[in-house]
């Protein structure tokens, strides 16, 4: 095994930062970062971008899920360095006060929260949950394998379970991903 | 996080030379695990090589009528691949029995084979462990731990962790092997059991690769057929690592395979376990249990297999 | 404003906007992210550092050395704080584990050095450079170990003869039970931001449920005058008792802040919030009932015991065995233990909580013994008075009614009677009732209402974690001004505001709601003083006496301004004032694994005036979510070698998922209780969670035949109890 003192010389003398193109919500943003720096706080404390929240900073919460290339994933367990070229959508670029997509306003319609840190992460999944069902990818609740995938209420609890909600609005959040179901179908 | 320095790159072989050359360097694909791991360091590497560039995306057919699965296709692509589904679906269902939606999006069949023990101990860098740091000494081992969740079967006088992925279950029990790329462009392939190897005196040498050495795919033989099942058992109904986990394929004349999770310090299956699969579960698992040392906390776990396991066979 | 006396019919009877449904009035900004939470204050701080804690890895003993060479050297850092370079701070009254400085180590992961630098990443490294020697003394972690030896608890009140109540008895049970330690586990960590640059006026931006607490304690922990200290907490993600505290967090924030002269912010890491921050303390609990043949209970002796660091008051669960039921013979009894844990401190419904979870648990096994269905036994046994202090009737009490249209609404009626006889497939169900009771606690609370370009501004210190009280604060001035809600500004969680109740043993929305009133009123003064009006009338956004009628947003000349305290009188000390409930709930419990699954949660709730009918259910709904976690799955493993909670993080401490919650029902009966305040209603965050984890045992017991008494309920406890396979 190498000696820790080898380690330690590289990290003095390499390079530790790097320069990263992010695409977020559709704008370019030219960063130099630490390479230790992850997605999450790239947004957060680099580009002001707060609303993907740090509730563990280890992907056992889901309140920092965002969109990479249309895929929901945990901003916290991902290097920033690692998405050069890739489309992020934020919470943020969901939607604004003034102009709530259909998920934050059945959020909202149906109180599908209460102290609000969880919630930009319960809305991405909300919608990702959905087109995840659309795009027939199964879940540990699918009853058949090869068979088409219901958009049942068991479905959308199993599917919403990456994002842990300690106020307990899960009902509520139910309640708002059918809304927004409904008004699709 | 300790610092480190980064590159990408443009193929295994390269990826694998890279590594090589630097030395306590990582692969990153997924992150999930790793990224987890560095915040504490526990991991420290001084450099990383991101491999997410790599190819390796694809699931595509073998010659004897298998699949071979590229190193970085994703656990979600992996079990909602439609070959999977129908023809592995023991392989499906662990893969969505295990985490979340984003972290399945994002993980790798390479990563989640390489994914390290949940153990609290190890989880904590103040507490003593000899996975983490060879000779410390192992924290779950003294009287008072928290053992509830570790090891039953394979683990040693030096550690009792177990390994936490549900993929490695359903890809022991359909006899997969690990393919891999090493430094010197030799490639090999190691079944579960060569790849996973057994703490001893060294339980921080988790497995079988060489300095360099880069996992490509996950081959899977033609399919078995057969009922495939996954059951994972867990206190709470998602998003938890399985207290106990049972992979089985049953055949139509009685015969079948039987493989665990949550027990041992790799996926745990036994030939003359298998064998007794007609005979029941009591049967399967005074085979597949024998020479347990579970500890006051986590014997239950002997209990729960075999009641697992004759909850998949009971036609109820 | 004095409330002495019962409310008598007052516009809150003829409420257009009180007791309806609004939907929040900050949803908006919390489903789009831009709400701003503690260490996201971007918007009021710049050029601030980034502070990373170091917690101690011991659990008892001295720190002999620290070497912080290598870290003050790493690239980025500012500055660095060990423990050892500043005495112990001084303790607020309502701290007990000491937040930072000196030798003394207290428990694992307390707070003993902070790195403040540029950048997180370099913070959290550097943390780890500090090597740390330490001189380690032998605890006590185990409360078990504990019951064992403690022979004499302390009777905290008896009332009759209960040891011949119990020798007379013609039925009786005598058991053991346990809880677990639980984590508040609320999804936003502590967190703080500081400006002490010039070392005499803090601000610090953090999330806080009790504004004034806070500021009093940072004033004795730092050494300041509260007038130089300044607290916003507009928004807290999730506190349930876990932040009524000052933590480490601000006081990191605040020394890194003097220390370098640039705002600095620190969160704790999610590790932190299991052993550096408060936890409920698990129990282990004696309880005892007799009755007679028919049911009724003669009498009550429960005990407990529960862990504290020394001056702590742990987790008393015996509390409401003093007054939930009849019984004319009652002893309750809790010790506190010192141990060599984390600060145990409150935690939704402290104390009843856990005492519920037991007690429910035992009625539940005292029907059974007396041949009787568990709500009719219930039933049997309500009392309107305070059993120990008849004399103190209950103010407003419906649980029988909880329980009756709990029963229809549920279908008690149809459930199984023979436990573990009811199977579907490989499942086991089984349906379990209990009771909830919760104290209606009142607290002083203030609030200022301004008339100001064409709105009302209300200002208090209150906080909002989540229950909904910007929304129930622009009902409350909305009725009284005779507005609409969009002509009122809520602004909340600011020192710089009248001090509120805070939030807190839910009290808060029934006591800030009756301050805000109370503002409304005084400023109702002021405007009949400026239009030189008697008794004007406040209706459709106008001001009406006599013949005039004149806008309300037209008044002209200054600002006026009403600020005013509810202050709740003594004869609240007379009566008994609490909130009620029922829950039940159908479980399915796997016969060959133990896996339970919920199938499906009512709770039934007596409160008083339901303010807010939408943010009110999500309040019970969220405390049945986490009385379901705390039955099932959520405990703080103690290690008992090394003295601490081996599971910190949210993979290892369980809290329910949403996989875990199936249909949830809430029924509000339509009560009112005048004693409690002039709005009539009394509070409801944390009646859902009390029963709620008794109700899942009692059903499980139904479902198996099998009787759990430790928490959590979880799978290994009943394995061998389980069908043969």
């Amino acid at each position: 095994m190498t000696s820790t003192t080898t380690f330690e010389k590289h990290r003095e003398s390499a390079q530790t930062r790097s320069s990263v193109a992010l695409t977020i919500n559709g704008q370019r943003h030219e960063l130099t970062l630490d390479n230790r720096t992850t997605l999450l706080d790239a947004l957060r404390e680099h580009l002001n971008l707060t609303g993907s929240k740090k509730g563990c900073d280890h992907g056992q919460c889901g309140a920092c899920t965002v969109f990479i290339d249309g895929q929901r994933v945990n901003a916290c367990l991902t290097l920033a360095v690692m998405h050069q070229d890739d489309e992020i959508t934020t919470i943020e670029g969901v939607g604004g006060v003034e102009h709530l997509d259909p998920m934050q306003q059945a959020f909202i319609d149906h109180d599908a929260f209460q102290c609000g840190y969880c919630t930009p992460g319960q809305i991405c999944s909300a919608k990702a949950t959905l087109e995840e069902i659309r795009a027939g990818i199964p879940s540990h609740v699918t009853k058949e394998l090869t068979g088409p995938i219901e958009l049942s209420d068991e479905e959308i609890r199993e599917r919403m379970s990456g994002n842990l909600c300690r106020c307990g609005a899960y009902a509520n959040i139910l309640e708002a991903i059918r809304q927004v179901a409904k008004e699709r179908a | 996080m300790k610092a480190f320095s980064f590159e990408r790159a443009i193929d295994a072989a390269q990826a694998a030379k890279r590594a090589f050359e630097m030395p306590g360097s990582k692969f990153i694909a997924g992150g999930t695990n790793l990224l987890d791991l560095m915040k504490h360091e526990i991991e420290v590497p001084p450099h990383l090589i991101d491999v997410t560039h790599i190819g390796l995306d694809e699931i595509t057919a073998t010659d004897d009528g298998g699949l071979r699965i590229g190193a970085l296709v994703s656990n979600t692509a992996l079990g909602a691949d439609e070959r999977i589904r129908r023809d592995y679906p023991v392989l499906s269902r662990a893969l969505f029995a295990g985490a979340s939606s984003q972290l399945r999006n994002k993980a790798s069949t390479g990563g989640n084979l390489l994914q390290r023990t949940r153990c609290p101990y190890f989880f904590d860098p103040k507490m003593p462990c000899n996975k983490r740091e060879p000779g410390a000494g192992c924290a779950a081992l003294d009287e008072g731990a928290d053992t509830r969740q570790l090891g039953v079967i394979g683990t040693s006088d030096h550690c009792i962790a177990t390994h936490p992925s549900d993929m490695a279950v359903a890809l022991r029990v359909l006899d997969a092997e690990v393919e891999t790329i090493d430094p010197e462009g030799r490639t090999r392939r190691l079944t579960l059991d060569e790849f996973y190897l057994l703490p001893d005196d060294t339980p921080e040498v988790e497995n079988a690769l060489s300095p360099g050495e880069i996992i490509t795919a996950v081959v899977l033989p033609a399919p078995v057929g057969g009922t495939q099942r996954y059951f994972k058992v867990r206190d709470r109904a998602s998003y938890a690592f399985a207290l106990v986990s049972v992979a089985l394929i049953e055949q139509e004349n009685g015969e079948g395979r039987v493989a665990l999770g949550g027990v041992a310090p790799r996926p745990w299956r036994r030939d003359d376990a298998d064998a007794e699969l007609a005979n029941g579960a009591t049967a399967v698992m005074a085979k597949l249990l024998d020479g347990a040392r579970p500890t006051p906390d986590n014997a239950y776990k002997l209990v729960l297999a075999e009641r697992t396991l004759a909850a998949l066979l009971a036609k109820e | 404003m004095d409330f002495n006396q019962s409310a008598d019919e007052n516009l809150f009877d003829r409420a257009r906007i009180i007791g309806k449904p609004h939907k929040r009035i900050d949803g908006a900004l919390k489903v789009t992210g831009t709400a701003p939470y503690a260490y996201e204050r971007n918007d009021v701080v710049e050029n601030h550092l980034v502070g990373y804690p170091l917690g101690a890895s011991i659990a008892k003993g001295r720190i002999t050395r620290m070497d912080a060479a290598a870290a003050r050297n790493a690239e980025g850092v500012a500055a660095v704080i060990t423990a050892l370079d500043i005495d112990e701070l001084p303790r607020a009254d309502s701290n007990v584990a000491k937040l930072f400085g000196g030798d003394l180590v207290e428990h694992y992961h307390q707070a003993i050095a902070v790195v403040v630098a540029e950048t997180l990443e370099q913070a959290r490294a550097a943390t780890s450079l500090i090597e740390v020697e330490y001189e380690e003394t032998p605890g006590e972690f185990d409360l078990d170990d504990a019951w064992k030896r403690l022979q004499d608890r302390d009777v905290i009140n008896e009332v009759g003869d209960v040891d011949a109540a119990f020798e007379r008895a013609e039925v009786s049970i005598d058991e053991i039970y346990h809880t677990a330690s639980q984590s508040h586990a609320m999804m936003e960590p502590h967190a703080s931001i500081a400006d002490w640059c010039d070392g005499k006026h803090l601000t610090l931006w953090t999330s806080n449920q009790m504004i004034a607490w806070s500021k009093k304690a940072l004033a004795t922990t730092l050494e300041l005058d509260e007038a130089d200290i300044r607290l916003e907490s507009p928004f807290v993600g999730g506190g349930f008792g876990g932040k009524l505290w000052l933590r480490a967090d601000a006081v990191l924030a605040a020394l890194g802040s003097r220390e370098t002269g640039r705002p600095v912010k620190v969160a704790l890491p999610r590790p932190f919030i299991f052993n550096n921050a408060t936890h409920r303390s698990g129990t282990v609990q004696r309880l005892r009932i007799a009755a007679n043949k028919d049911g009724r209970i003669t009498a009550f002796d429960h005990s407990a015991i529960s862990h504290t660091l020394p001056g702590g008051s742990g987790e008393d669960a015996v509390n409401q065995t003093r007054c939930f039921y009849a019984g004319e013979n009652r002893r309750v009894a809790h010790h506190a233990i010192d141990m060599n844990l984390p600060e145990a401190a409150d935690m939704r419904a402290p104390g009843e909580a856990s005492g519920l979870a037991v007690l429910e648990i035992a009625m539940d096994e005292m029907a059974e013994k007396l041949g009787l269905d568990p709500v009719e036994f219930r039933i049997l046994n309500d009392t309107q008075v305070n059993p120990e202090e008849p004399h103190k009737r209950y103010s407003d009490r419906h649980f029988v009614e909880c329980l009756q249209k709990g029963s229809e609404a549920f279908g008690w009626r149809e459930r199984n009677k023979v436990p573990g006889s009811r199977r579907e497939g490989q499942w086991l169900i089984g349906q379990g009732v209990a009771g909830a009771y919760r104290g209606a606690i009142t607290m002083d609370s203030g609030a200022r209402v301004r008339l100001s370009q064409g709105k009302l501004v209300v200002e208090t210190d209150m906080t909002d974690i989540g229950t909904g009280s910007y929304t129930i604060i622009a009902q409350t001035v909305a009725e009284t001004m005779g507005v609409t809600m969009d002509e009122v500004e809520v602004r909340l969680g600011n020192s710089a505001y009248p001090v509120s109740s805070g939030s807190g043993g839910q009290f808060g929305a029934a006591s800030s709601t009756a301050g805000v009133y109370a503002a409304c009123l005084a400023l109702q003064e002021e405007i009949g003083k400026r239009l030189s009006i008697e008794s004007p009338r406040f209706e459709n956004g106008r001001v009406v006496s006599g013949d005039q009628d004149l806008g309300l947003f037209e008044i002209e000349g200054e600002e006026l301004v009403g600020e005013d305290t509810l202050h709740f009188g003594d004869f609240q000390d007379e009566i008994e004032l609490g909130t009620f409930g029922a829950h039940f709930v159908e479980v399915a419990v796997n016969a060959y694994t133990g896996e339970t699954r919920l199938r499906r949660m009512l709770s039934v709730c007596d409160a008083g005036r339901i303010l807010n009918p939408i943010t009110a259910r999500s309040q019970v709904l969220g405390g049945m979510v986490m009385s379901i976690g705390a039955a099932l799955s959520e405990s703080l493993s103690i290690d008992t070698a090394r003295g601490f909670f081996a599971n910190h993080d949210l993979a290892g401490y369980e809290i329910a998922v949403h996989a875990d919650i199936p249909e949830q029902e809430v029924i509000f009966l339509d009560t009112l209780d005048g004693a409690s305040t002039p709005l009539k209603a009394k509070g409801v965050g944390e009646l859902g969670i009390c029963g709620g984890a008794a109700a899942v045992a009692n059903a499980m017991y139904n479902a198996t035949g099998i009787r759990l008494r430790d928490y959590p309920l979880t799978l290994d406890r009943m394995l061998d109890r389980l069908p043969a396979i």
